[in-house]
Formats: structure tokens, sequence, C-alpha cells
């Protein structure tokens, strides 16, 4: 019984070693961010110089860089997750090619994202290329808009599994009474699948944005890594994670590699919060769902 | 009438629509794997995986890389397997308030950027040592692959029937040979398929290894020096300017998602003949 009672202290303490685990990261990025905190304080996150020559650094190129990419990420994969979503959880829930798409969108996320990087540094940036010649603006071919859009395959995987699940688990007999009242499909989608399912989609794509955030080498490889911000969406830039991909093993003073994880601190925050409010909703639903 | 047939054609372009977007989304996966296979395979011969690179103009082979990811995945494998499935044990037999919330905090873990990841394993493992090293890139990937094995453990436990475990206290077992010689082997391949996927998973990632693994284009095999890997050898010839460079990245990519391709079918194939038995 001594066993039991040993075993049973051992199962506690590996969840309270994963508990700490994650507080020692906030407390370890706080700590070793410390000397940048203490030369700019808050006015990190607002400044708009990130100078390594002059040692000057502020966060506001990267957050906006940041911010612009993710959001534009999630508005092109939008419609196309949520396509996913209702086709595989709603018009074909069975067969082939219902399966097909979910194995399609498994290997999606499958894939790593220095290959995605990859391909669109070899693929995407050139046909960027010639659409920005034909508009007249500066042919860059990196930039914000080539790394929104490799986002945006990305997370297409993250964004629809979610709301997939959540419109399969509709109560079909909510969806035969709308059908019975006469009303088509669309009808049923738009009147009771669809405010049945939103707090579901919505936690789903807030976890699609906190990957997007967070996502570096496919991003570091297409952005064009600009230390300014940006003025267009075809504009080489910088984001969070490809500011620190790019600088961290080059940061020769103290004070640029502290403020390069003062950077990681920001996207650990934004990314947490992200996470939490995310995963709240969702443990909030399963509860309502099981009562 | 006619307000029935615009409901019904509305309806009628709403369906063209999800198909379409649909079969739309599925293009760039068959755009990738299609470049993959058409740039990657020509590169791919005995010598690609037995020799060392070379210096430029010429690129070599990947050995280096295919010891290093091994080596890595290894020590995450060590950090995160053990510790992983007793805390996954831990949250199916705990119902309290700390097991929700570490259930929401392995979650977060999970969604955390792999790259904050990289310069967590920098401060905890490089700085004290001195160096980079294959540890330091274990580690972090070994933080990664923690919420899966915790979350497949868990999945798979909760699933078994409470009834076998009465079984086992009925002859007088207590509830460490319950758990080890009863729970445990009944959803062995759950969490095998968990920790293939984590495996699969962790083998891609480039980001926590840029300051940690760091690279190295030698064989290796010491843990405490740095080593090169997949998918930063892929990283570093894709910037690269030279063309067979280049070219061995297509390479090395097309050996990479072969890789992470066979473990998630396997796991698929596996994973149904398995729950069959269970």
């Amino acid at each position: 019984m001594l066993r039991d009672r040993f075993f049973k202290f051992g199962l506690k303490l590996a969840g309270g070693l994963i508990a700490l685990l994650i507080f020692s990261i906030f407390v370890s990025l706080v700590i070793a961010s410390i000397p940048s905190i203490k030369e700019f304080g808050l006015s990190f996150v607002f400044g708009k110089e990130w100078n390594p020559v002059e040692e000057h650094f502020s966060a506001l190129p990267f957050i906006i860089g940041t911010l612009l990419t993710s959001v534009l990420a999630l508005a092109i994969s939008l419609p196309f997750s949520l396509a996913i979503a209702f086709f595989s959880g709603e018009f074909s829930k069975k067969g082939l090619i219902s399966s097909l798409i979910a194995y399609a969108t498994d290997l999606l996320a499958g894939i790593p994202s220095v290959i995605y990087g990859f391909w669109g540094l070899f693929f995407l940036v050139p046909l960027i290329r010639k659409l920005e010649l034909s508009f007249n603006i500066p042919p860059y071919g990196v930039g914000i808009f080539t790394a929104s859009l490799v986002l945006s395959i990305m997370i297409i995987p993250y964004a629809s599994s979610m709301a997939r699940d959540v419109i399969a688990l509709v109560p079909s007999d909510l969806k035969e009474a709308g059908f019975a009242l006469g009303s088509t499909r669309l009808e049923v989608i738009k009147k009771v699948i669809f405010p049945y399912s939103v707090s579901g989609i919505f936690a789903g794509l807030l976890l699609a944005f906190g990957r997007a955030i967070g996502e570096t080498m496919a991003v570091t490889m297409v952005i064009g890594n600009a230390n300014r911000i940006p003025h267009s969406l075809f504009e080489p830039a910088n984001t969070l994670a490809s500011v620190i991909a790019n600088e961290f093993t080059e940061a020769t003073s103290d004070i640029h590699l502290s403020s390069l994880i003062y950077l990681g601190l920001i996207l650990f925050i934004i990314t947490f919060f992200i996470n939490y409010i995310g995963n709240m909703i969702i443990e909030r639903m399963s509860v309502n769902g099981r009562s | 009438m006619g307000e029935v047939k615009l409901r019904i054609l509305k309806d009628r372009i709403f369906t063209f629509i999800i198909y379409l977007l649909t079969f739309l989304s599925v293009i760039p996966l068959f755009a990738i794997l299609f470049s993959l296979v058409k740039k990657g395979l020509g590169v791919i011969n005995l010598n690609f995986f037995i020799t060392l690179p070379k210096p430029p103009p010429d690129a070599g082979g990947i050995l280096n890389a295919l010891v290093g990811t091994f080596l890595l995945v290894l020590i995450a494998s060590i950090v995160s397997i053990p510790i992983g499935i007793v805390a996954g044990l831990f949250l199916v037999e705990t119902r309290n308030r700390f097991a929700n919330m570490l259930r929401v905090l392995i979650n977060v873990l999970q969604g955390l950027p792999s790259i904050v990841i990289g310069i967590i394993a920098y401060l905890w493992v490089v700085k004290p040592m001195g160096g980079f090293s294959a540890l330091s890139g274990g580690i972090a990937l070994g933080i990664m692959m923690l919420p899966m094995v915790v979350k497949s453990t868990e999945e798979t436990i909760k699933l078994i029937p409470y009834t076998l475990r009465e079984a086992s206290y009925a002859l007088g077992a207590d509830y460490f040979t319950t758990i080890f010689k009863v729970v445990l082997p009944a959803g062995i391949s759950g969490i095998l398929n968990g920790i293939l996927l984590g495996i699969a998973r962790i083998a891609g990632e480039t980001a926590p290894l840029l300051f940690t693994a760091f690279g190295n284009p030698y064989l290796n095999f010491n843990p405490a020096k740095p080593v090169d890997s997949l998918p930063l050898l892929i990283f570093n010839y894709a910037m690269s300017p030279y063309e067979r460079w280049q070219n061995a990245a297509w390479g090395a990519s097309f050996v990479l998602i072969a890789f992470v391709l066979l473990i998630n079918i396997g796991v698929k194939l596996g994973g149904r003949r398995w729950r069959v038995k269970l």
C-alpha cells in the first residue's frame, strides 16, 4: 500500500511539474527581458524604431507586421475553412469524398512549416512578383501579402477541423424541425446550424489565429525581413517571431538579445491569452453539451 | 411560386459555392506534394543518404541531418514520454479544479509559438552549458511533444472500461499493479499512436532548433555538441544562393515529408486495427 501512496504522489508530481514548467517559461522570459524592460520600459511596445546598430529597440513594427499578416491570413482562409467545415460537417458527412477531404486537411496540418516556406519562396514569390509588376508596384515578391497567403493555407486545417466538429454535433432533430417547416438547406444552416455552432466556430478561428501569430519559419522565409513599419501589404516587413528567428544568433550585445527575448515575452503573452480564451470556450461548450 | 424558386436557387448557389471552395482548398496540398516529387525525387539516391554535405558548389548528402534528427527525436522522447504518460494518468484519475486548470494549461502550452520554446531552451540549456548542443534542441522538441503525449494518454485511458479495473481490484491487485499491468497495456496502442504523431510533428520543427541544435555540417553523435536536422538543413540550403544546395533541399524535403506521411498513414491504418481489437 506504501507503493500506491508513492505512485499517487508521483501522479500529482507529474501534473504539478507541467504546471510549474509553463509558469517557469513565463518567469524565465520576464527575467531575461529585464535589461531591456529597464532600458525601454513600456515605450518598447509603442516605439517605432528597431535599430541594432544604435542599440535602440522597440516592438511596434513587428507587432503591426504580426497583426497584419495573421489577420489577412485569417481573412483569406475564412471562406475556404468554413466551406470545408460545412462540407464535411453537414453536406457530406460520410463517404469517399468527405474522408478524402478530411485526409487532405490532416496532411496539410502535417506538412512542416519549413516546407511551406520553401514552397512559398520558390512558387508563390515569383508569382506575386509578376502580379506586382503588372500593377506597377515595386516587385519585391516577398512581403506581408505573400506571408499571409502561405499562412492562410497553413491554418486551414486548424480553422476548419474545430468548426466541422461543432457543426456535425448540431442535433439532427433541430435541423429536421427546420426542414419540416419547409426551409431550404441554406436557411437551416443560417437559422439553425450557424447560431448553434457559432461559439465553437469562433473558438476554432481564434486558435487558428494564434497559430498564425506564432508561426515562424514559413513567415521568415517569405516576408522579406525589413525592420520598419510597412506602408503597404506588398512591402517586406517582419513579425515578432520572424525577427527573433533572424537576429537571435547574430545578436552582438546583451541589450539586443534581451530585447529579442522581450519580443518573445510579448509573443508569449498574446498567444497565451488567445489560446486561453479559445480553450475556455471549448471547455465551456463541452460542459454544456454533457449536461 | 416565384419566391419559392428564388429560395431554391439561392440554396443551389450556396451548395455550389461550398463544393467549389472545398475543392479549391485542396489544390495547395497537391501543388506542394507535386513540386516535392518533381524536384525532390530526382536528387535522391543511395549516396544522398550515406554521405555528408560538401562545400559549394557541390551539395553532397544529408547523413549528418538524418543522424541529428534521430538524436534530437530520441532526446525529445526521453524528456517527454515518461512524464507525459504519468501526467496523462493524473488527468484521468483526478477530478478537481487543479486538473481542469492543468488541462487548459496543456492546451495553452501546445499553442505556444515554437520560437518561444526555442528561447526557453536557449536560456535553460544553451547558456548554462556555454554552447549550442543536441541536448538543448532535444529538450526544446521534448517540451513541444509533451502536450501531445499527455493528451493521447488521457484520451486513450479514458476510453478503457472501468470494469477492467474492477476485475483487477477484485483479484486483489493494488492500484499500482492495476495501472501498470492492466490499464496501461490495454491502452498502449492509443498512447503509442499519440507518441508517433508527436514524433512526426517535432521531426519537422525548425524554429526551436535555430539557436539550440544550431546545425552542423559534420557527423556528430555527441549530445553536448551541435547537430544538424532535416528541417534545419532544408532551411539553410533553401536560403543559400547555390543551385545544387537548393536541389538538395528539395530532396531533403521529400525525405522529410515521406517520413511524416508514412507515420500518419501508419497510425491511421494501425489505429483502425487496434480499435477493433479493443
